[in-house]
C-alpha cells in the first residue's frame, strides 16, 4: 500500500484554554483519492477536522501531515464548500469561480494574461455541473442548489488535490440534495480528488463515501471507521438496496449510542 | 389603466403634497394676516428670492464649496479610519469608544474652539462640517469590514490568501454600500455643520445671510436662505442616491430577487 495523503496522529486541538478540546486523540490516515466522510452529533468538532486538515489551524499536540509534508500553515491544495455557498454577490457566477485564481500561486500570478484561458476552463466546470447559461448570472438570481454547484466549482478550479466540504447539502431540499450526491459522484469518478465530507446525513455518507468515521460527542473522538464496501459506480437506487439499509443502520446504533451517553 | 394612473398618482405625490402645504401656509398667513416678521408667506418669501437672487446666489456658492470642501475631508479621513477600525479586532476596541465620545459633543460648541485656532471665516466652517460627517462614514465602512462571512475568509485564507487580499477582493466591495448609504446621510449632516458654523463665525454664506437679516427682521429673506439650503443638500443627497443605485444595484436587488 501506498503511503497516506493524509495522515493524522494523535491530534489533540483546543480553541482557548477554557472551552478544552474540540477534538481529543484523533488518528486516521486517507489515502489519494480515497472519498471519506465524518459523521457524528452536531458540535463534535467535525468543522474543527476540516480546519486541521486545510492548515487553518495547527493541532496543540499531534502531526497532521498532507501529501508527504506536516502541515504549518496553510495548503493552497484544498477547496473548500460549506453549507452556505457563500458567493459574492457583486460577480457574476463565473466570476465567482474565478476567485480562487486571482489569490492562489501559481494562477495569480498569470490571472490577467490567461484570463481567458481560465475562463474556458471555468465555463467548463460549470457546464458540467449543469451550470450550463448562468454563467453572466449574479448568485442571487439562482436557487440555492444552483448556487452550491458554483459554490462546488469554485472551490474545483484550481484543480486542488484535496477538497474539503462541510455539511454542503444540508440547507438544500430532499430531492435536489440526492441531485446534488450525483453531481459531487460524477466530478469524483471523473477528477478523482481526495474528499474530506462532514455530514449529519447517513444517507449521503454511505451513498458517497469509502470510508465513514463516526465522531463522538464533544471532545470529538473517532469512534467507529465504516469500510462501505458497496461496488461503485453507483446509481442512485443504491440508496433503497437492503444492503445501503444495513450499513445506515449500523451507523445509526453508533450515533445513537452516542446521543444516550 | 388603473394601475398606470396609480402609479403616476405615487410619482407626483410628493410634489402634491409641497403644493398643499404651500397653498394651506399661504392661506393661514392670509386669512389670520399673520406679519411677514414672524412668519412669512411663501408669496413674500418668493418675492424675496428674486430680489436678493444676486447676494443668495454668492452666499449659496460659498456655502456649497466649503461643505464640499469639508465632506471631502469627512470621506477621505472617514474611508481611512473606517478602514483601519474595520479591518482590525485590536483597533477597533481601541479606537471606537473614543470615537463614539468624539462623536457624541455637540458640534456647535466646538466652533469658538476652531475660530480661536483659526479666527472666523472658512476655515471653521469647513473643519465643522468634516467633523460632523466622517463618524457615520467611518461607522459604516468598518461594520461592512468587519461582518464578512468566516467561511468565505476560510475558503481564501485556505488558499493562501493575506489579510490585504481578503480585505481588496472581498471587505471593500462588501462594505460599498454601507459607504453609499453613509454618503446621503454625511453630506445633509455637512451642510449643518457649515451653516451653523457660517451663523456664529463668519462674514460670508447662507448661514451668515440668515444671521444678518435675522437680525434685521427680514424674515423673509431668512425663509429664502433656509430654502436654498434644503434644496441643495437635497439635490446633493439626490446625486449620492443616484451613485449608490448605479454602484451598488447588487446589494438591493439582491433583496428584490429573494423577496
Amino acid at each position: 500500500m501506498a503511503d497516506a495523503f493524509v495522515e493524522v496522529d494523535n491530534v489533540d486541538l483546543a480553541y482557548d484554554e477554557v472551552s478544552g478540546n474540540a477534538i481529543e486523540d484523533v488518528s486516521l490516515s486517507m489515502q489519494e483519492h480515497e472519498f471519506i466522510a465524518m459523521v457524528g452529533p452536531s458540535g463534535c468538532g467535525k468543522s474543527t477536522f476540516m480546519k486541521l486538515c486545510s492548515g487553518l489551524r495547527p493541532p496543540n499536540k499531534g502531526h497532521v501531515v498532507v501529501d508527504g509534508r506536516e502541515v504549518s500553515g496553510p495548503l493552497k491544495i484544498v477547496g473548500m464548500a460549506f453549507q452556505n455557498a457563500t458567493l459574492l454577490p457583486w460577480r457574476t457566477t463565473l466570476d465567482n469561480v474565478l476567485l480562487p485564481l486571482e489569490i492562489v500561486q501559481p494562477y495569480r500570478a498569470s490571472f490577467k494574461q490567461k484570463k481567458a484561458e481560465y475562463a474556458e476552463r471555468a465555463k467548463a466546470l460549470l457546464r458540467s455541473v449543469g451550470l450550463d447559461g448562468y454563467e453572466h448570472r449574479f448568485p442571487w438570481e439562482l436557487s440555492g442548489g444552483m448556487q452550491q454547484r458554483a459554490s462546488i466549482c469554485r472551490a474545483l478550479i484550481h484543480e486542488p488535490k484535496l477538497l474539503l466540504l462541510d455539511e454542503p447539502f444540508a440547507a438544500l431540499d430532499a430531492f435536489t440534495r440526492e441531485e446534488l450526491w450525483c453531481v459531487l459522484r460524477d466530478l469524483w469518478m471523473r477528477k478523482r480528488f481526495t474528499v474530506v465530507l462532514v455530514t449529519h446525513d447517513l444517507r449521503e455518507a454511505t451513498f458517497l463515501a469509502d470510508t465513514v468515521y463516526v465522531m463522538s460527542k464533544r471532545p470529538g473522538r473517532i469512534l467507529a471507521r465504516r469500510v462501505i464496501d458497496i461496488p461503485r459506480p453507483r446509481e442512485l437506487e443504491v440508496v433503497y438496496t437492503d444492503r445501503f439499509a444495513e450499513i445506515v443502520l449500523e451507523l445509526r446504533e453508533h450515533i445513537g449510542r452516542i446521543r444516550k451517553a | 389603466m388603473v394601475a398606470i394612473r396609480r402609479r403616476t398618482l405615487e410619482r407626483w405625490s410628493p410634489w402634491i403634497v409641497l403644493a398643499a402645504i404651500l397653498i394651506i401656509w399661504e392661506l393661514i398667513c392670509r386669512v389670520f394676516q399673520v406679519s411677514d416678521f414672524i412668519f412669512p408667506a411663501p408669496s413674500a418669501i418668493l418675492v424675496s428670492l428674486k430680489q436678493y437672487a444676486g447676494p443668495i446666489a454668492g452666499h449659496a456658492f460659498q456655502t456649497f464649496w466649503t461643505t464640499m470642501a469639508g465632506f471631502t475631508l469627512g470621506v477621505v479621513v472617514g474611508l481611512l479610519l473606517g478602514f483601519l477600525v474595520g479591518s482590525s479586532r485590536l483597533m477597533y476596541t481601541a479606537l471606537y469608544p473614543l470615537m463614539v465620545g468624539f462623536n457624541s459633543i455637540p458640534k456647535a460648541a466646538f466652533v469658538p474652539v476652531l475660530v480661536v485656532w483659526f479666527g472666523i471665516g472658512t476655515v471653521p466652517a469647513i473643519l465643522t462640517a468634516f467633523v460632523i460627517c466622517f463618524f457615520p462614514i467611518t461607522v459604516n465602512v468598518a461594520t461592512g469590514l468587519a461582518t464578512i462571512e468566516p467561511e468565505l475568509e476560510d475558503v481564501l485564507r485556505a488558499l493562501g490568501a493575506n489579510r490585504m487580499d481578503v480585505l481588496l477582493k472581498v471587505g471593500l466591495p462588501r462594505s460599498l454600500p454601507y459607504f453609499f448609504a453613509s454618503l446621503k446621510v454625511a453630506i445633509t449632516l455637512a451642510f449643518i455643520g457649515s451653516v451653523v458654523s457660517e451663523t456664529v463665525a463668519a462674514n460670508e454664506g447662507i448661514g451668515y445671510l440668515m444671521m444678518s437679516a435675522g437680525s434685521q427682521m427680514r424674515m423673509p429673506l431668512v425663509f429664502a436662505g433656509l430654502i436654498v439650503i434644503s434644496i441643495m443638500a437635497m439635490a446633493m443627497y439626490a446625486v449620492f442616491a443616484f451613485l449608490e443605485k448605479r454602484t451598488t444595484g447588487w446589494a438591493t436587488r439582491g433583496m428584490d430577487a429573494r423577496a
